[in-house]
């Protein structure tokens, strides 16, 4: 019986993590739409709600009530399985998140390790939705898809790597507590590891095949990337897992460099104290919007990249930096 | 019955499953991806021995890596099936006489007269800020200090072959420098001007 009690609380808390997740991604394709309008002098949605604010609920509806086609030749099981082993991860991720000081889900030893893994494990989505397709854009768009996210993932994982020798531990919350100090944002792992910072989230962008490395998706070569031959649903579930990536991308990128719930006023006469009155969660939450904001950002302003310069920049740029960061690392460390 | 036991039958009978699935199925691809499968799970075995270290590097390097390679060449080949089960009722005698010895001397070596509780005591579960990660590290870089040294220069030299051995300069490929290209010049480099005699304007008629 406790067991059982153990286990439904444990349910509550994962849905009261996913639900405001869901939400967020819905106004984060909004967000997007908007944003990039401005930068291109256009107004963007703006007919369903006020100001178009309903516009992703109306997505949603629609979507939902499409009829889902079945290629006649596509792996069935596995064509509808590859959105689902998409979006798993993406939301498994974030149960090691820390949210604030004392609220995670699952506060373990391993937290790095943790979302190492399960980012390795979202490639699978693409490459099976590729090839059960049986279609030849779907399955180039899955090639290249899957050699970039595998290019990527190891800058990413020797970026995390230094992040957890210059914090000194595989947990999360442990590697926040390693960059608080009197110095405020000062202190933070961005000034020290500066080069692996940006190592990390342009890995990042890659690995969540956002331009300008959005190769995946080139519409002027193969038409709609890997999930061409996918409708209704199947398809929205694919954009969840995308933007649902981006998000964990931005928060990580929050947590593991600039402080995660900490106050950047911190320890300044003042202003310090004021600020320290603001939950953690707030400071968390604007850090994780400037980093997603970025994303959106970066896809109106930078050209594709061409995929040779990608395959270039991930395997003889970001490596060798990352690998001498390490020993950098290491060797302060140890000092 | 505990929950753990009844966890670890659970993801013991996924794992047969998936195993045998490897081995039976037709399509390579879902070979494969059986095998991902097969992985997961034992990954969640070892996760209940309270070895979550390994449990989480055996998905991030098996699952994350090694099998999204397999799965990208098992993908691209066109294997003609027929070809594939042909002989397989001639060469079943021999399959079977090989599985058979294996299995016996599995069982003479990890028999049930060599594990069980009367040999070793029941293992104490440890408390919950039990670091794997940190205990092998601490193993792995004191005691076994040259046996991992030894085995990263010679995967070092593995890597180093592999490259070695794909390495190959055609002369026929019009392969991109980067190097070259940033420096280029802005006046010579890009444009050439090429005089030529002005042409004489066409006559009216």
């Amino acid at each position: 019986m406790d067991a059982f009690l153990d286990i439904l609380w444990i349910l509550i808390k994962i849905v009261a993590i996913v639900l405001p997740l869901m939400l967020c991604v819905a106004y984060y394709t909004l967000a997007e739409r908007k944003v990039i309008s401005y930068m291109q002098v256009r107004i963007g949605p703006n007919r369903v709600g006020p100001r178009g604010s309903l516009q992703p609920i109306a997505d949603a509806v629609k979507l939902m009530f499409k009829e889902i086609i079945l290629p006649t030749n596509a792996n069935k099981t596995l064509f509808i399985l590859a959105p689902m082993l998409s979006i798993g991860p993406a939301l498994a991720a974030w149960a090691v998140f820390p949210f604030s000081e004392d609220l995670v889900l699952a506060d373990i030893n391993a937290g790095l390790l943790y979302l190492l893994a399960l980012t390795s494990v979202g490639v699978y989505g693409v490459i099976i939705a590729g090839w059960a397709s049986n279609s030849k854009y779907a399955f180039l768009s899955a090639i290249r898809c899957g050699a970039q996210i595998v290019a990527y993932e190891i800058a990413m994982g020797f970026a995390l790597v230094v992040v957890l020798i210059a914090a000194g531990s595989l947990n999360l919350g442990d590697i926040v507590q390693a960059q608080a100090g009197s110095w405020g944002f000062l202190n933070w792992f961005w000034i020290p590891l500066l080069p692996i910072f940006v190592i990390y989230f342009v890995s990042g962008v890659a690995e969540t095949n956002r331009a300008p490395f959005d190769v995946a998706e080139g519409e002027s070569e193969i038409v709609a990337g890997f999930h061409v031959e996918y409708s209704g649903m199947t398809f929205a579930v694919f954009f969840l897992a995308e933007y649902a990536n981006m998000i964990l991308i931005s928060a990580l990128t929050a947590i593991m460099f600039m402080g995660g719930w900490l106050s950047p006023f911190h320890g300044i006469p003042l202003l310090g104290t004021l600020f320290d009155l603001v939950p953690g969660f707030i400071w968390l939450l604007l850090k994780t919007l400037v980093v997603a904001f970025l994303f959106l950002w970066f896809r109106a302003t930078f050209p594709r990249y061409r995929y040779d310069q990608i395959m270039r920049l991930g395997w003889k740029v970001f490596i060798p930096i990352t690998i001498v960061w390490i020993v950098l690392a290491g060797f302060f460390v140890a000092v | 019955m505990t929950f753990e036991k009844f966890l670890f039958y659970v993801f013991s009978a996924i794992l047969v499953f998936a195993a045998t699935m490897v081995i039976t199925r037709r399509n390579p691809v879902h070979s494969a991806l059986f095998l991902v499968l097969a992985f997961f799970t034992s990954s969640i075995l070892w996760m209940l021995l309270e070895a979550e270290f390994l449990a989480i590097v055996l998905v991030l390097v098996y699952v994350g890596a090694v099998m999204v390679l397999f799965l990208f060449v098992v993908m691209m080949l066109d294997i003609d099936q027929a070809a594939m089960r042909a002989g397989f009722i001639k060469m079943l005698p021999v399959g079977l006489l090989v599985a058979g010895i294996m299995a016996v001397e599995m069982f003479l070596v990890v028999g049930p007269k060599y594990f069980g509780l009367d040999k070793y005591a029941m293992p104490a579960p440890h408390p919950a800020d039990y670091s794997n990660t940190e205990e092998l590290g601490n193993v792995l870089y004191t005691i076994y200090m040259y046996p991992v040294e030894i085995a990263s220069v010679i995967l070092l030299v593995g890597i180093i072959a592999a490259i070695g051995l794909t390495l190959r300069r055609r002369p026929d490929n019009k392969r991109i420098d980067p190097a070259l290209q940033v420096q280029v010049k802005k006046g010579p480099d890009r444009i050439r001007v090429v005089k030529m005699p002005a042409e004489k304007k066409m006559e009216a008629k």
